[in-house]
């Protein structure tokens, strides 16, 4: 009997999309454990730094680094941290909307923007949005070394040092939670003071060896600690969007499963009924 | 009891050490420093070699930095550190070997020779040895 021929075939198909979706969904929350373990670690040592940094632009320098002082603003730099993958639900075009934004009220006053990417999928969007890409990076993986984007950001901070970009924003994906991401854009430079009310005296470090040197080396490591600490958070949430994504799809999938079977059985017991009644009006015209 | 102050010891891996401390010697871009309580602010650049805590209680805790920033605020002390290890788990062997990869790779230079990478292999080999005779010195004068 060849009833719903048609449906049994979706059905199989829609039933082996589930299970790739679902194992990607199991793959994912293995992964983000993983991710997650490796955002915590780095934590204590991006915190301080943001700390000692806080510090010295709290201070009362003998030696201005050109990275604490602002300036007139006449073209600006973004650092797009995103993924390297797709499949991983809002999390990349969230993030794409609030740069974009952000990029659009800069370009408002006449102020031109250079890009600097970090994932595949950034220089993709960028790519065919327009804008004027710096430095692009790609397949930093799950396991991202410091060294992959020292290249990236290092041509950041030289158009910052050599007056092309005035400020430098670094936009990426906050880990809230596992259900929760924020896209966050942060300025980089020129350093954001920090309000703070101890050590509001006039007071500076001693510096060995002297200050310019030492400012150099140690915000240098401080922006690339930042973009490194957050390529890692957002490899946490892309994991946890992945996974997410991967849930509902296997969710959606069942509930088509569902409704083909229903459809299918309404379709098979109208054969047989039919075929009953043809049987019992055949028998009463012979009888 | 001694006038103490607290210490962070962070690596971009891990947390290292986090506790109060009556004195940390480290070993600056200019030379070795001990900071107690009460010092000024201070902002230095470290090179690779040991740094050693005095803990609250008088024992001692001896760590290996290969670089990094010290920071001393009125009562914190702050060490970013590249790589910091703890030297119970230095292995004497293996920067011995390297130190003297390092001094053979120095002395047969060829052609495409990176002179500097082979100089700062050096010095964290030497640093490292050093930080481990400073474990012995100790443990001797415990024992």
């Amino acid at each position: 009997m060849a009833v719903g021929k048609e449906i049994r075939t979706k059905i199989a198909s829609i039933q082996s999309t589930q299970k790739i979706t679902s194992a990607m969904e199991m793959v994912a929350a293995s992964k983000m454990r993983k991710a997650q373990d490796r955002m915590e670690v780095g934590k204590p040592y991006a915190r301080r730094m943001r700390s000692v940094v806080g510090h010295i632009a709290n201070a009362n320098p003998e030696y201005q680094h050109m990275y604490m002082l602002e300036r007139e603003v006449k073209r600006v730099g973004f650092i797009v941290v995103a993924t390297d993958r797709g499949l991983c639900g809002g999390l990349n075009i969230n993030l794409f909307k609030a740069t974009i934004a952000s990029m659009r009220s800069w370009a408002d006053q006449d102020i031109g923007i250079d890009l600097c990417l970090i994932g595949a999928k950034g220089a993709a969007f960028f790519g065919s949005y327009g804008g004027n890409i710096a430095a692009a990076t790609r397949d930093i993986g799950e396991e991202p070394v410091i060294s992959d984007i020292i290249g990236s950001v290092k041509t950041m901070l030289d158009a910052y040092s050599d007056g092309t970009i005035d400020k430098l924003f670094l936009a990426s994906n906050e880990f809230v939670n596992t259900m929760t991401q924020n896209p966050t854009i942060e300025q980089l430079l020129p350093l954001p003071a920090e309000d703070s009310s101890e050590m509001k005296h006039h007071w500076d470090y001693l510096y060995e060896p002297d200050a310019q040197e030492l400012l150099e080396g140690l915000l240098t490591r401080y922006i690339e600690s930042q973009v490194y600490q957050s390529i890692v958070e957002n490899g946490a949430c892309e994991q946890a969007a992945r996974m997410l994504a991967m849930k509902n799809a296997t969710e959606n999938a069942g509930e088509l499963i569902d409704d083909l079977q229903l459809v299918y059985n309404k379709a098979r017991q109208a054969a047989i009924t039919q075929e009953l009644s043809e049987i019992v009006s055949g028998a009463a015209a012979i009888g | 009891m001694a006038m103490t102050i607290h210490c962070d010891i962070v690596s971009a891996e891990e947390e290292i050490f986090s506790g109060l401390a009556q004195m940390v010697v480290a070993t600056g871009t200019l030379g070795e420093l001990g900071i107690s309580y009460g010092h000024a602010p201070l902002l230095t650049s470290l090179i690779p070699g040991p740094v050693r805590v005095v803990k609250d209680g008088g024992e001692e805790l001896v760590y290996y930095v290969s670089g990094g920033f010290l920071e001393v605020q009125p009562g914190v002390i702050s060490i970013l550190a590249d790589t910091a290890l703890r030297a119970d788990d230095m292995d004497e062997a293996a920067a011995l070997e390297a130190q003297k990869d390092a001094e053979h790779a120095l002395h047969n230079q060829t052609g495409e020779f990176d002179y500097s990478r082979a100089a700062s292999q050096l010095a964290e080999a030497a640093a490292q040895l050093r930080t481990i005779q400073q474990i012995r010195r100790k443990a001797r004068s415990r024992g």
